[in-house]
Parts: C-alpha cells; structure tokens; sequence
C-alpha cells in the first residue's frame, strides 16, 4: 500500500496515558482556576445571540404568530424548519452514544459525552419551535392527554401527536442517558475539588456514588440496555417526524422515502454538528490524546456515507416525481428544480450532493480546516434540505389559484439565530462545568486495550 | 462509639485487586465488596456476587409502558371519545403503535435509571467508606478491596493480617461513622 498508516496517529487513546494522567488532564480543565480566552469569546457570543430568543418570544407572544412569514399555502416555515433541523443534529449524539456502543466502537468513548450534551442541547432548541408555533406557549399541555373541561382528547391516529410523544420521550431519556453517565464522573469531580462549596455542588450531582463492585454490576447491565433502548428511539424519533409530512397528501411529503430519508439526514447532520464542535475543542483544549486522528477519520467516514444516503434520497425523489406518472408530483419536482426557489434547491445539491464527495479523499478528511468547513457546509445544507421541503411543497401544491409565496420575517431569523446562540451558550458552559470527556469510559479503555496487549 | 464497618486494602492497579479479589473469595470471605473507579471486568466473578436482575426489572417495565401507551390509545379513542371518521374503525390499532412504543421506552429507562439508582441505595448523602482519607482516589486511580464487619468470619487482627498477604500498598480499618 501506497499510504502510510501512523500507528500512534491512529490509536483511539495517545500513548502513555493511565488511570491518574486521564483524570488530571480531563477534570482539570473543569476544576482549573481559569478558563481559555476561546471559552470567554463562546459564551458572550452565545449569549448575545440567545437575546434574539428573549426579543422574538417576546414579540412573537404579544403580536401573535403573524409577526413570522406563514401564510396560506405557507402554513409551516421557518418554525418546522429549524425544529427538524436541530432535532437531526441531535441524532448524532445518541447514534455515538447509544448506537456505536452496541456495535462495540471503542473510538466513541472520547467523544461520546459531548455528543449527547449536544443532543440534549440540540433537542431543547428544537423543542422551543413547536412550543411557540402553537402561538400561546402557556397552552402547550393541551398536547398532552388530561382528562379536562373542554372534554376533548388528542387524536392518536395524527402524526403530530406522535411527535408530541416521541420528541418528549426522546428529550427525557437523553436526559437520563446522559446524567447516568456523568454520575461516576461527576463523583471524580466531587473527590478532586479544592473547595468546600464546589466539593458540595458536584457532591449533590453525584448521589453519592463511591465506586462498589455491586453498584457497577447493576451500573454497567442498565448503561447497556439505555444504549438498547435508545437505539430504536432515535430511529422512530426522526420516523415520526417524518411521519408529519408523509403522512400528508401533500406532493413531494407523501412518500414512503421519508423515514429511512429522513434518519440518514439527521445522522448526516449530527455528525457534521459533532466534527463543527470537535474540530476547535480538540484544538482549544489540546486533547489530541484523546480525540485522535482515528475518531475525526471515522466521523467524517459516516458523514460521507450518510450524505451518500442522502443524496441517494434526493435522486429517488426526482424519479418517483417522474414515475408517479402523477401531475402534481411531476410539476412539484420541476418547481423545485427551476421555479422561483431554483437557487434554494441547486445550493442544497452543491452543500449535501457535492461538497461530501470531497471526504472520499483520505487527505481532505485528515485536514481539520477544510474538514471543519465541509461541516459547516454540511449543517447549512441540511437546514436548506428542510427549507426545499417544506416550502416548496407547501407554497404551489395543488390548485393555483391558491398558490403563494413565503419568506421568513425579522422575528423569523431572530429567532432562530436566538437558537443557534442558546446552543453555543448551554455547550461552552458544559464544557467549564462537565467533564467533557467520560473518564471512567476512558480507564475501561486502557484497561481493556492492556487487556489485549497482554493476550 | 464507634464501630468497625470493614477493613480496606488499597491498590493501584486493577490486575492486583482481581488477584487479591479471588484469594479473599477462597479465604472463605463472604461479605466483601470492591470499590474501583471504573468498571473493572470478572470483578463480579472474583467477589462471588450474583449477576444482576436489572435486565429483568427493565423488561417488566417496558411491559408496563407498552400496556399503558396502548390501553392510553385504546381507551381515549375507543372508548372516551370515540370518533367517527368516514365510518373507520375506531380500533385502529396501526396508529396506536407510535404512542405505545414511546411509552415503552419511556418505562423502560425510567425502570433502568430510577431502579438501577434505588437498588443501589443511592443517592446517599454519607457512606461510612468515605471516612477513609485516601478513599478520594478510588474514584480516580486508587482501587479498593474491603472485607466487612459483618462477615462471619471477622475478626479484625486476622483479616488485616490476611490483607496484608495480598500485597496491597496500605491496610486499613474504617470505622462506621
């Protein structure tokens, strides 16, 4: 072979690290008195991006939900957008976590805990769109089945109902996946804090846990079966959701593509999210030990072979149009490809169906600028995927006489960038107050690789 | 006063502590317990403690949950508002299924995190092991091997002595309080 493998490079743990350097190197950069300039920047920019939240919510509740851009046709804009944007991007947080786990994946030990922080974080943006599309924010429990005055129940043969189940159900058992987690670190934490009062806040977080073989028998058999559990969950997740359009009679929603389409999206989008996040961290924090070559490698690998999919999903729409042999389909595709949003959909093919191919070439995935940027390039893409379905679906469908046109409002972008800053805001304070990388995962791993070693 | 809750040796690797794990086991030891900071493999084995029922409490749970996320369809839409949507049945099962598997999963990681959490006595705010100063290692590189008090056959001269045989790099009693 012509190309070089660099062993060192490629190990999923940097040589020389035990038990005692991993728990330094790691929770000191929580317990470390100061945090990098790059820290401070993160968060004041988050947080003056998650204002735009604050102000849109504000104007959003007084004025009611025609201060965005929907319309009819345009029922759905920018608020299903980005609520399916960002719950793909969790995805990739429970794919590392749960998914990688069950297949065995030593490389997912490093960055497993950030990925899922990303999900949760990702997921508590997502769920603000459909909190606030319902226009009076403080009337979401009517979503939920009570038993209440107006003698009404929700209809369980509706795939937003579903969706109210699986996202709700999504978020609580990331929550509980990720916390469990934490809890054996969160104990390291506790027991290398100088302080009295940070010794008690990580105490409290910890529950107590103090390490007994009888606790980690039960610990370890629970961790793997959330792992089991989740597995499907995020597969019926990103289902459901796409039951909210396929469902529909709608042209270019009603097709049984969407699922499978729809979870590779989400995969696709996540692990770009997660290479976007990785790429600095790794860089800010030097944690080339522990997230090595071998992990950017191996994401960017499933980033190409998701896009694949992907793009594979955007061909086959294209042919179903044309052999549906059904007008309405047939036109919706040709408004896609040349009607006034043609700039929208060509963006979209050059951002999800070109620029992954770039990953086939070993050099381009081992160079971390151009690979952060394919990532960026990627998420946008993926946000133009939802916008090319939603409103090219919805703004010509089936008589023209009631056909229109949508275009996001102020309150639209202030919101959504609001999102975007709540993210980095709720990532970068994890990254000061969590162990970002699960150390007690990281000691099985040089205990197991030891393990090999020695036959 | 005081009593003795177990006496602890401390080791700084996992090889010995499975080492010294199994000599305690065929000393006749009965009562002992590990404390690692990480979930050491063939530790259970070594301790002679049973296999966890966890797995079996997770699967009753699940049960629960997809009873409960049907019988929530079935009663809502059969029963309490049944709805006549172009003479369909009102059973319609099929679209039940989403609901009731989210209801499973839901159950079923409540049943692992809170069961698993509760078995464990957890959370609790003191533990008579956190009386020992070093035991602050064992949740970063120091790996712990204790014999406890209510052992059958605990006498604390022999079982120190005995510890000491395993080669551990200290020996020491903690008290219960």
């Amino acid at each position: 072979m012509a190309t070089q493998v660099h062993p060192l490079e490629d190990a999923v743990i940097g040589p020389n690290q035990n038990n005692t350097t991993i728990t330094e190197k790691i929770s000191d950069i929580v317990l470390g008195k100061d945090a990098p300039l790059f820290w401070y920047i993160g968060v004041l920019a988050g947080l003056s991006l998650a204002g735009g939240i604050a102000h849109g919510a504000a104007w959003l509740v007084l004025k009611g939900t025609g201060v965005w851009g929907l319309n009819i046709p345009v029922g759905w804009g920018f608020a299903i957008i980005n609520f399916v944007w960002w719950i793909g991007i969790g995805h990739a947080g429970t794919l590392i976590s749960a998914i990688l786990l069950l297949f065995r994946q030593d490389w997912r030990t490093s960055i497993n805990r950030f990925a899922e922080a990303m999900t949760l974080f990702a997921v508590s943006c997502a769920g603000l769109f459909p909190l606030l599309h319902v226009g009076r924010p403080w009337l979401a429990f009517w979503l939920m089945p009570y038993q209440n005055t107006m003698n009404v129940w929700p209809q369980f043969r509706s795939p937003l109902v579903w969706d109210v189940f699986a996202v709700t159900t999504y978020a609580t058992v990331s929550a509980l996946f990720w916390y469990t987690g934490l809890v054996p670190d969160l104990a390291t934490m506790r027991d290398r804090a100088k302080t009295k009062v940070v010794r008690r806040i990580y105490g409290i977080f910890a529950l107590g846990w103090r390490g007994s073989a009888r606790h980690w028998e039960r610990y370890e058999s629970v961790y793997l079966i959330l792992a089991g559990i989740s597995t499907p969950l995020v597969v019926s997740v990103h289902t459901v959701v796409s039951f909210d359009f396929a469902v529909s009679v709608i042209p270019g929603w009603h097709a049984t593509l969407f699922p499978p389409y729809f979870v590779a999206g989400a995969i696709y989008s996540g692990f770009a999210m997660v290479l976007t996040l990785a790429i600095p961290v790794r860089h800010f924090y030097k944690l080339h030990d522990f997230i090595t070559m071998r992990h950017i490698e191996n994401m960017a690998k499933i980033t190409l072979a998701t896009g694949l999919v992907v793009f594979y999903g955007y061909m086959t729409e294209l042919f179903f149009g044309w052999y549906s042999a059904n007008e309405y389909e047939q036109y919706m595709v040709m408004n896609r490809i040349s009607g006034p949003y043609w700039y929208m959909y060509w963006t979209l093919i050059f951002c999800n169906g070109l620029t992954p191919q770039l990953l086939w070439f070993r050099k381009i995935r081992r160079n971390l600028v151009l690979l952060f940027v394919i990532s960026l390039v990627v998420n946008v893409g993926m946000w133009l995927e939802r916008f090319v379905i939603v409103v090219t679906s919805l703004h010509r469908d089936f008589l023209p006489s009631s056909w229109g046109m949508y275009f996001p409002t102020f309150w639209d972008i202030i919101l959504y960038l609001g999102t975007i800053g709540q993210f980095v805001l709720l990532f970068f304070l994890f990254l000061r107050f969590v162990p970002m990388i699960a150390m007690f995962e990281m000691k099985h791993l040089v205990h197991k690789s030891e393990q090999v070693k020695q036959g | 006063m005081s009593n003795l809750f177990c006496i602890a040796a401390e080791f700084d690797d996992e090889h010995k502590l499975l080492e010294a794990c199994n000599k305690t086991r065929q000393a006749g030891y009965k009562n002992i317990d590990a404390y690692t900071p990480f979930a050491v493999h063939g530790i259970r084995e070594a301790l002679g403690q049973p296999a966890t029922k966890m797995p079996w409490a997770v699967f009753a749970g699940g049960l629960l949950g997809l009873s409960v996320g049907f019988g929530l369809c079935y009663w809502v839409s059969v029963l309490e508002l049944p709805y006549n949507v172009g003479g369909r049945p009102l059973n319609s099962w099929v679209s039940f299924i989403p609901v009731t598997f989210e209801c499973t999963i839901l159950l079923s990681a409540f049943t692992a995190v809170f069961g698993m959490f509760g078995l464990n006595g957890l959370p609790l705010p003191n533990h008579p092991m956190f009386n020992l100063p070093s035991f602050l290692r064992a949740s970063q590189d120091r790996f712990f091997l204790v014999v406890e008090s209510d052992d059958p056959k605990f006498e604390p001269s022999k079982v120190s002595a005995f510890l000491e045989t395993l080669n551990p790099l200290e020996v020491r009693e903690v008290e219960d309080e």
